[in-house]
Parts: C-alpha cells; structure tokens; sequence
C-alpha cells in the first residue's frame, strides 16, 4: 500500500548539488537491512555527520531552519548511480513527500512512485528560483511550497507558480495509494494468456 | 510495417498489455535476485500472501556482501550474514534455484547468468541491481529495479514500464593496442555526460563495438547506467551465437538452430529511426582514467586533472571543485604518475577470465610496488577456477597480489574489503563516487591493464608505453 499523494504543502530545503548519487543518499553501510525502515538516520550520512557522529553544521539539511523539511529542493540528475530502493526509504523516513529537480535518475524515479514520494521536474530557471528562496528562509519564516500531483502544479505563497507533467499511469497510482501488484494482477488472464502463447 | 530498432523489437516482443500511452506492462523472461535488495520483497510476497509466479525463470544469488576471503571460515559480519541468510530461507520457501557460498556456479549476478548461458538474445532481463544493464551485450533488454519492482515481478513476472526513447551510439574505428572495451565506455560517459543518456536506450554499433568480444561488449554495456541510460544494447551476432553454444542452459539440438534464427532477427531494421544518434572514434580514445568523483569525470591519461574554472555552467563548476577537493587533487596536475596505495580487479564490469587473463599479462614477472596493496577478485567462481587451471592465480600471486573469492567485494565495499580515509586507488569497477568503496577513498576508475600497471608502479601510467 502506497501512501497516496493529491496535494502537499510543506517547508522546503535547498540542497542545490547536481549529480546526488544513491551512495550519498544512503551509503553501503546501511544496506544491510532485511527490512523496509530504519534508514532516516542514515540519510546524507557522509555528508550529514563527522566523523565523531556529531551532526556537520555546513550540510544543507543541519540548519536550524532546514528542521521539519518535506519538500528537497535540488540539482540536475538526482539519484543517479545504484538502483538501491532504501534511498527513496530514507528520504521517506526522513520526512520528504516530495522531491524538485531539474531532472532525475530513471530508476529513482520508479522507486520513488512505489513509495510515495513525488518527484517533480521543474525547468533549471524554476528550480534556481525555489532555490534561492529556500535559502533566505530563517527558523521563523520559514519557505513552503505547495506541490499538487491533482493539479500538476507548484506554487508558493510568494507569487511563483508553475506547471509540471508526470506520467499518467505512475500518477494515477500515486493519486490513489494504488497497489500496483494488486493492479497487475488484474490483468491475469493477459498474462496468461501471453505465456502460451510465448513460452 | 515501419522500421524498427533492436530496443523496439525486444520491446514489442514483450508487451502484455498497454496501460497507458507509452506505458506497458512487459513480460520478464529472466529474473536475477541477489541478497541485497530482495529481503524486503520477499517479505512482502509473504505479507500478502503472494507466491512467486515463475520460480524457473528467477535465479538467485548472493555476491553484493559476501565475504571474499576462506569460506570455510563462518561469516563475521553477522548483519551480513543475516542477509545472506534470509536470501537461502526465501529461496527454499519460494522454491527458487540459489548459488550460495559453498555453489560452484556462486559469483556476481552480471557475471554468472551469461557464463551459464542462461543470458540469451532478445530476452527482457531484470534484476535489483542497476548494472543489470550488461546484460544487453547479448541483444537482451536488461534493467535494474527497485525492490518494490522485484516484488512485482515475483510475484507477477510482469514489469510496468514506461518506453524509453532510442539512443544509437556509434563507435567507429580501430582502438590502440592498450585500449580496451573499458576505455571507449568511459570515453563516451566523458562525452555525453553521466546524465547523458537518462530516458533512453543506448545500442551500441559500429565497427569498434563489432570487433569486441562478448565479455568486452559486457564491459560496455555495464557502463551504460553510468551514462544514466535505461539498458544499453548490442544486436547479436556470429559472436554471440559462437559464445553461447555449449553453455550450460543454452538451446542444444533442434532448439538451438531455431533458436539462432530467431536471434538474428534481434537487430535493428534498415531505415530505423533513433531519437538521438552520438558518434566516437575508436581510434582516437587513449586509455582513461577518471578523475573526479562520478564516471563522468574523466580524461585520458596523458591528460591533467582540469581545472574546474574552465568549465561551463556554474553547477559544473561547483561539482568538479568538490570532487577535486575530495579526491585531493589539485588542477593542472598530471593523471599519469599519480601515485596510489591500493589497486582493485574485480566487479561486474571488469573481473571475467579476459580481463583476468590481460591483468595477468600485464604484471607476470613483475611485482607490485612496495607500498601498494592489489588485490583480484575474480567475478565468480567459475572465472577463479578457470584462472587457477591457465595458472594466473600463481601470476598474481608471485607479483605480490590477493587472490580471493568472487563477490562485489571492493566495488561497493558491503564487506570487509574497503579503502581507508585518503587511500588512493586504481580500480576497474565502475562507480569512484565519494565514499564508494570506502568513506573518505579515492577512486580511479580504469582498465584492467590499466590497473595492473598501476600496481606494478605504485602510480598510473600509460600501458601503451610501458
């Protein structure tokens, strides 16, 4: 079962690194796990801890006004590398419903979509905007943006608004907490029926 | 009827049903499980109480964590061991044929299915891992999933999928003596970009990709997730049919004639379109090295470490700093004479009985530098006890190397064997992201003979020259 996802309004925080690999989002170390959760601690670990474990003041996601984050905000080709599915459970643990990028990995976006998280791309001009007020923001004004999978649009209380597209079938099943296994599995008879005809 | 390219053709042949436009429900001929993304699955099947749907077209393993050392030795890192558990206790509830440790045929998944022959053209192939794109060397269209998408499959054998867009990679020439299938891949991640081919399917044609062996065309097509790409395809051929023959799970006597010729016809069709084409000269591309900290970030050895100043875009600009930065580099320095502590052969990409066979070729005679730490580890077992029988193990050996079991091993660093902080090294896998085999290790990717070379300097050097 899918968390379903209509319409998001959530503080957003600006990570604007292009390339964020799947090994930064959860290192090896943390793969080792038989189950689905757990792994929100271990989100950025490299570059969210020191080496004493302490968090590391300069990342991104420690500012005191970056706290309670749903939306990231961030750089071109966002979880490219590994096809590991526990990074999206670690931004999902961690508290992200939605992801802006410029563009994204193919099979991060997959692995988001079964998760509940939407990942939406936005043009560089776009995210450069949603950027840079995620950056003013402070503990006490602090930068929401509202992401409506319905509507296909962003916007924030500032004036910006946008419009994005997303794959049909993907957002259906996203709109509805659909479970595509038990989606599929509807179609038994054609799977059936493709199996005799072809193995 | 128009013409098609291979990717359509392998695409078609599988379509259960449209869901939507350009969305498809495909069915998967093989299906590839290993220890590390697929405990959350099966747990999933055994929630809903789901079955496996075709248990003979899912073969398992377990190589992601598997210690690479004497296995007559209990695992000791017990989260891994737990892992590697689960996968044997799900296989046997599931009744999924499993390679464990102590199987003769246990070795990396990309490695294991085509030396077994079970690896075939025209096939939809998938696997929980995103290098299962090596796969498409056979004219196979190979994916890496999730493991939400292993479930569905599993449970359904069916894949919901999106079609990814055509994207021809021409490779025209002869390469150098010295430059290897290694060598053109990184040289075209270098050109299109590690975003380069998101969206699309990369085939790969041209006279340089059809006068590779089939374990060199596995090497390129590894690689094609490092462009961002889908799968990466190359339509069979003479060399294909000549490399399955004989395996164990490939067609034998009427069914293999049938089979070959339906394999011929996995091949694009004159006047097919592809969304987007991108050219290289084999004969222009020296043996590469990366530099920075994604496979993109390469040059050829006779090249300097850039400087980020001189790059385009801001982002880029950014990027190439930090990955300086990290890798302790500063710019203008020359790649060749880079001193390294440690060297790797091994991973899915580069640890076959050829890449083996060049390494050994390479360091017979000679001995590893007095500070580095080389170690080989072969691909699977198969490539191990091969190498052991053409005597390569001792090669290794008397020129200071380890020599260990097959697993992923330094590639990803599950296991025990890992860079430290600040160590430098020369590896023929194919990811040098930060913290990749170890936090704070530096990664250069290369060839085999690269490495080898390496290894024997105690820094990189130009094996055309040496």
């Amino acid at each position: 079962m899918v968390t379903p996802f209509v319409r998001h309004r959530g503080k957003a925080a600006a990570m604007p690194r292009r390339d964020v690999d799947t090994d930064q989002i959860i290192p090896k170390q943390f793969l080792s796990a038989v189950e689905r959760t757990g792994f929100g601690p271990s989100l950025f670990f490299d570059w969210r801890y020191r080496r004493d474990g302490s968090p590391e003041p300069a990342f991104a996601l420690n500012r005191a006004e970056a706290q309670g984050a749903t939306i990231l905000v961030t750089g071109p080709n966002f979880g490219c590398g590994s096809s590991r599915e526990h990074a999206v459970w670690a931004l999902a643990e961690y508290g992200f419903r939605a992801i802006i990028a410029p563009s994204f990995a193919d099979i991060f976006v997959a692995n988001c979509c079964r998760n509940g998280v939407v990942p939406v791309q936005l043009t560089a001009p776009e995210v450069e905007v949603l950027t840079q007020r995620a950056q003013r923001a402070t503990v006490d004004r602090p930068y929401e943006i509202v992401v409506d999978l319905a509507e296909l649009a962003v916007a924030d209380d500032h004036g910006f608004a946008t419009r994005f597209t997303f794959e049909p079938y993907r957002r259906e099943l996203l709109l509805r907490g659909l479970d595509e296994i038990g989606r599929t599995l509807l179609e038994e008879p054609r799977i059936t029926a493709y199996e005799r005809l072809h193995t | 009827m128009t013409a098609r390219t291979l990717f359509d053709r392998v695409w078609d042949a599988h379509v259960v049903q449209e869901l939507a436009d350009g969305v498809a429900l495909l069915y998967v001929d093989l299906h590839l499980v290993h220890e590390v993304t697929s405990p959350q699955a099966f747990a999933g099947l055994r929630h809903a109480s789901r079955r496996v749907r075709r248990p003979e077209r899912t073969l398992a393993t377990v190589d992601h964590n598997v210690p690479t050392g004497d296995r007559s030795l209990p695992i000791a890192d017990a989260v891994a061991a737990r892992q590697i558990d689960a996968l044997g206790t799900n296989a046997r509830e599931f009744g999924i044929e499993l390679f464990d440790l102590s199987s003769p045929n246990q070795g990396i998944v990309h490695v294991i299915a085509p030396e077994l022959g079970a690896t075939q053209p025209g096939m939809l192939i998938v696997c929980g891992d995103s290098h299962t794109s090596t796969h498409g060397a056979f004219g196979a269209f190979a994916l890496g999933i999730g493991t939400s998408e292993v479930e569905h499959v599993l449970a359904t054998q069916c894949l919901v999928l999106s079609k990814p867009r055509n994207l021809e990679a021409r490779i025209s020439g002869r390469r150098a003596p010295g430059v290897t299938a290694k060598d053109l891949i990184l040289a075209l991640i270098g050109q299109i970009g590690i975003g380069g081919a998101t969206g699309h399917v990369i085939e790969y044609s041209g006279e340089a990709i059809q006068a590779l062996s089939m374990e060199e065309r596995m090497t390129v097509c590894n690689m094609s997730i490092e462009a961002g790409a889908r799968a990466g395809m190359v339509a069979p051929d003479e060399t294909t049919f000549a490399y399955l023959a004989g395996r164990a799970r490939a067609p034998t006597g009427a069914d293999w004639a049938r089979a070959v010729a339906g394999w011929r016809e996995c091949r694009t069709d004159p006047g097919a379109r592809y969304d987007r084409q991108v050219t290289l000269d084999a004969a222009r591309i020296a043996p590469q090295v990366t530099w920075g900290t994604n496979p993109g970030m390469v040059a050829g050895i006779t090249g300097r470490v850039p400087d980020p100043a001189m790059l385009p875009t801001e982002g880029e600009r950014q990027a190439a700093s930090r990955a300086l930065e990290y890798m302790g580099l500063t710019p203008g320095t020359p790649l060749e004479g880079l001193p390294i502590d440690r060297v790797f052969v091994g991973s899915c990409t580069n640890a076959r009985i050829e890449d083996l066979r060049a390494a050994a070729n390479v360091v017979r005679g000679r001995h590893v530098a007095a500070r580095v730490r080389a170690m080989v580890v072969p691909g699977s077992q198969r490539v191990k006890a091969q190498a052991e029988r053409e005597g390569l193990d001792r090669v290794f050996r008397d020129a200071g190397f380890e020599w260990r079991n097959a697993g992923c091993s330094m590639c990803l660093g599950m296991n025990a064997d890992v860079l430290g902080a600040g160590e430098r090294c020369a590896a023929t896998s194919n990811r040098n992201f930060e913290g990749r085999q170890g936090r704070g290790g530096r990664t250069h990717l290369m060839s085999p003979v690269m490495a080898a070379a390496a290894a024997i300097e105690g820094r990189l050097v130009d094996v055309r020259g040496w």
